[in-house]
């Protein structure tokens, strides 16, 4: 970072201080809240007659988190762009080329696809361990059923903060930091097809989190991330924060999904043909279709959810037209593409470093594109298999049971092309490669024990219980969570241009495995044994296991204690440069200089074969050979 | 060694292991994982978890033991050069060979478990019309759940729609549990009859039981219904069918002042005033 900032016109520290930064974008948000909340007080205050039934004006209150959110994007410049271009003023680069900046280029909107990167994994990594610290409350909870550490109702708030942190912020964490970064550099693009919504999504991604943050000034919320209703209509004014956070994630999610397709299918550069296509970016692919398609919904379903609790609409009350089955059918039409959403990158990162550290090509290229397409495609029929106890279309369960249990076809076939490139190969142990094996691992436990939970007779015992716990935070937190990592290993040097201590590194996965299956594996126990989610309380005979998962739950909190030692002292302190290509890949990512230069590209790439050449003698780097053409 | 070799071993290793291991887990483990053979029901989820185990044993050692070897035998054992493995891309033997085998373990596993779930409803919520019925010819013991934030009452409409604060059943019955709410979405789970069905308001949830002998079970809501969802459960009882007469009977003559001021029996019921936001 400092190393290309040796540009001709450097200002003082303070001149940076000026202009459209994250300190107006600040001093906007807090003018916007008011004004947002001046203007729904406004409304509210003449016809008590009509809101009277509610406890609080949650009309300002959205408005407020609107309204802020607005201030914020100008503050942060958003507008400056749209409204130069009306009054006539010509096109600028000013906000790509910001390299004499300096760090505070990260403060600011910046549309190089490689500041946002960065950005992402930063500002996304903060609430990252605002949801784990929430995790480690829950776990102090549930150390024992009688004496309590927070009591029922900040309990359920640090559980609904957890499960909303994790599921919302999270979603973005492989495609925001890493297919922002690399999907240009794999695919030999200058920049994404659309840098603006890319600086956009990001910054729409922190207010969110903020928003999400504020909901312990209201009271908390206490439905979990499932937000159910009737529940959220009867919430404070908490529940306000849930819904505004959704919204802006849906929102994120959605323009993220747009932009990276549309970068993926429009600006590959020649010769990157859809058969050389890196595994990761096929998987970017098969995420980003859903969370385009998959978060409308969400905000269709948030949005009646305000309109219940601010202009007394029913779309959620029974008895007034309303059906509390049409939020559970809304949010699990988004819901269950969005764990796929979640899982679908991990499947990519682990395929594109297993022939990394296998030297070998990928194994099986085709059937790992269907694999990635097939899990997108299916995750769009299965969603009623979270109410299969529900008693809404009882008829249907057999559909759903089938198709819940085909997507273990088209996982089985990531595991299949895993098994086939690690097979005679030469295998590396780094770090990262520790991470994917971690994976295989984790998730080989998540699928079964998710074909427990697909299957109806088996689902009436585990359905809502500490089972299904378990089940999702194997595949998310031992799928997603182990591959961000992998990547972070693996592309962070790349990114940072500075090396990781590897030591650290292998104490930070060792610790992390051992005391992940430590706490997740005794949840399943725990479910079988009778125990459900979301409880305060549960029977004094499983205090025990409680105790076990709880302490197991602290060694992981200070695994990743470890890693921010690892990141603060190696990437602060330390900083040995990485610059060729530590792990000898043949992708086109490493054979670029580090740092990577602004606009990614001399000239333009022109690709002859895919990022897998191993193998096979010479040994080239034919990915970036220039070809005479201008860019 | 050549390649055929290496893949006869892992698939020795496999074999064996599994020869060991899922018996092991069919016979000793599975059968000891809850909910228990209390009912029909939960007898037939612990059999439809012990063939789950049984199958899914051997596909776990199959990924495990294919891995294991692999990481132990094709290590980098001189770490200073990089070497390549051999360029293999695929096998089209192998992959349509895989995609057989996984669809027909999972198209059975789909078939079994719609076999189970239609033979006796498997203790779950089936809505308003179940496909699912049990046997016509004894007629089944309708117990209506009204749960509500945060408790769950019995309203017993073959007893004159006596409304209980516990649960007591009979022995050797059918029950016919109707499960709806008055507020907000739980869930009745009772554990040992290895029943569960959402209360959802403004629904009739169905789910049968057939109860065997004297059991006592536990009663949890399992959906998070609000600040006391963890304080939400009871303890009920199976009881031999003349001792539930005597219960059912002691229970009409307490509530019996209660039963004046409660609403006719309903599949469902909405509490005046509506309940709105707030």
């Amino acid at each position: 970072m400092t190393a290309i900032s040796a540009s001709p016109s450097r200002r003082p520290a303070w001149q940076h201080l000026i202009g459209f930064n994250l300190l107006t974008a600040i001093v906007g948000a807090i003018l916007g809240y008011l004004i947002g909340h001046f203007i729904g007080g406004r409304i509210h205050a003449p016809s008590l007659d009509f809101f009277g039934d509610t406890g609080q004006n949650d009309i300002a209150i959205l408005l407020g988190y609107l309204f802020g959110v607005i201030g914020f994007m100008i503050g942060m410049g958003f507008a400056n762009y749209p409204v130069r271009r009306m009054l006539g003023y010509p096109p600028t680069l000013a906000e790509h080329e910001s390299e004499g900046l300096g760090l505070a280029r990260y403060f600011r909107l910046c549309t190089d696809h490689k500041v946002v990167g960065i950005q992402y994994i930063v500002g996304i990594g903060v609430f990252f361990f605002i949801g784990g610290l929430n995790a480690m409350f829950i776990r102090t909870e549930l150390l024992n059923p009688n004496s309590h550490a927070f009591g029922p109702n900040q309990y359920l708030t640090l559980v609904g903060m957890h499960g909303t942190m994790m599921m919302g912020m999270m979603t973005s964490v492989i495609l925001g930091p890493f297919a922002n970064w690399l999907v240009p550099l794999m695919i030999g693009a200058r920049r994404m097809a659309f840098p603006r919504i890319e600086a956009f999504t990001f910054w729409l991604l922190m207010a969110a989190g903020v928003v999400l943050v504020t909901t312990v000034f209201f009271g908390g919320f206490q439905t979990g991330w499932t937000g159910y209703q009737p529940l959220g209509g009867q919430g404070t004014a908490g529940y306000d924060a849930y819904i505004g956070f959704f919204a802006l994630v849906g929102l994120s999610m959605c323009l993220l999904g747009l932009n990276l397709l549309a970068t993926i299918i429009t600006m590959r550069a020649p010769g990157m043909t859809w058969s050389r296509l890196p595994i990761f970016v096929w998987s970017v692919l098969a995420t980003a279709t859903l969370m385009l398609l998959a978060s409308p919904m969400l905000l269709a379903a948030l949005l009646m959810g305000a309109f219940d609790r601010t202009v007394q609409t029913g779309f959620y009350v029974p008895g007034v037209g309303g059906s509390s089955y049409l939020w559970q059918n809304l949010f699990w039409v988004f819901g269950h593409p969005e764990v796929y959403i979640v899982a679908l990158p991990g499947f990519g990162i682990v395929l594109e470093l297993l022939p990394v550290f296998s030297r070998k090509p990928l194994w099986g290229y085709r059937l790992a594109v269907a694999g990635m397409l097939g899990v997108s495609l299916l995750s769009f029929f299965v969603w009623q298999h979270h109410l299969f106890v529900s008693g809404i279309n009882a008829d249907l369960r057999p559909f759903y049971m089938l198709s819940t249990e085909l997507i273990s076809l088209p996982t089985g076939f990531i595991f299949l092309c895993a098994m086939g490139t690690i097979w005679r190969g030469r295998i590396r142990f780094t770090v990262p490669m520790l991470f994917c094996l971690g994976w295989v691992f984790n998730f080989l436990i998540g699928g079964i024990s998710g074909v427990f939970l697909s299957d109806v007779p088996s689902d009436v015992t585990t359905h809502g219980s500490f089972f299904s716990m378990a089940h999702f935070h194997y595949t998310i937190m031992g799928g997603l969570v182990f591959t961000l990592f992998a990547a972070i290993y693996y592309w962070g040097p790349k990114m940072t241009g500075f090396k990781f201590n590897e030591r650290l590194g292998k104490i930070h996965f060792w610790s992390l495995f051992v005391a992940f299956n430590s706490t997740f594996g005794p949840l399943f126990a725990l479910g079988l044994l009778g125990m459900p989610r979301r409880v305060v309380t549960y029977p004094t005979n499983l205090q025990g296991l409680n105790v076990w998962v709880s302490i197991s739950a602290f060694v992981i909190g200070l695994s990743m204690l470890v890693f921010l030692v690892n990141l603060v002292w190696s990437q602060l302190f330390v900083r040995e440069p990485e610059v060729g290509n530590p792990w000898a890949s043949k992708s086109a990512e490493w054979q670029l200089p580090t740092p990577v230069p602004v606009h990614d590209f001399d000239r333009m790439p022109v690709f002859d074969s895919d990022p897998y050449p191993y193998g096979v003698p010479p040994v080239t780097s034919p990915q970036v050979a220039p070809a005479g053409g201008t860019a | 060694m050549n390649e055929v070799h290496h893949f006869r071993r892992v698939l020795l290793i496999w074999v064996v292991s599994s020869v060991i291991f899922t018996p092991l887990v069919v016979f000793v483990l599975a059968p000891g994982i809850p909910p228990g053979d209390g009912t029909v029901q939960s007898a037939g989820q612990v059999t439809d978890n012990a063939v789950l185990f049984g199958l899914s044993t051997p596909i776990a050692l199959a990924v495990l033991v294919f891995f294991a070897y692999s990481l132990i035998v094709f290590r980098e054992r001189q770490p200073e050069a990089v070497l390549d493995g051999p360029p293999v891309r695929g096998h089209a033997g192998i992959q349509l060979w895989w995609i057989v085998v996984t669809s027909v373990i999972v198209l059975s596993l789909a078939g079994y478990g719609t076999a189970r779930m239609l033979d006796d409803g498997a203790g779950g919520g089936q809505g308003p019309n179940p496909i699912a019925k049990p046997d016509p010819s004894q007629p089944p013991l309708q117990v209506q759940v009204i749960a509500q934030q945060w408790k769950f009452l019995f309203r017993f409409p073959g007893y004159g729609g006596v409304e209980t604060a516990h649960l007591e059943l009979p022995s050797n019955r059918m029950i016919e549990f109707h499960v709806t709410s008055l507020d907000v979405i739980h869930s009745f789970w009772a554990y040992q009859l290895g029943v569960k069905a959402d209360a959802t308001p403004g629904a009739d949830n169905i789910a049968y039981v057939q109860t065997k002998k004297p059991l006592g079970f536990d009663i949890h809501c399992a959906e998070l219904c609000g600040v006391w969802h963890g304080y939400m459960f009871d303890k009920g009882a199976v009881v031999a069918p003349t001792q539930f007469t005597a219960w059912i009977r002691q229970q009409q003559v307490r509530f019996a002042p209660i039963r004046k001021s409660l609403p006719p029996y309903s599949t469902t019921y909405f509490p005046e005033p509506q309940k709105r936001a707030g």
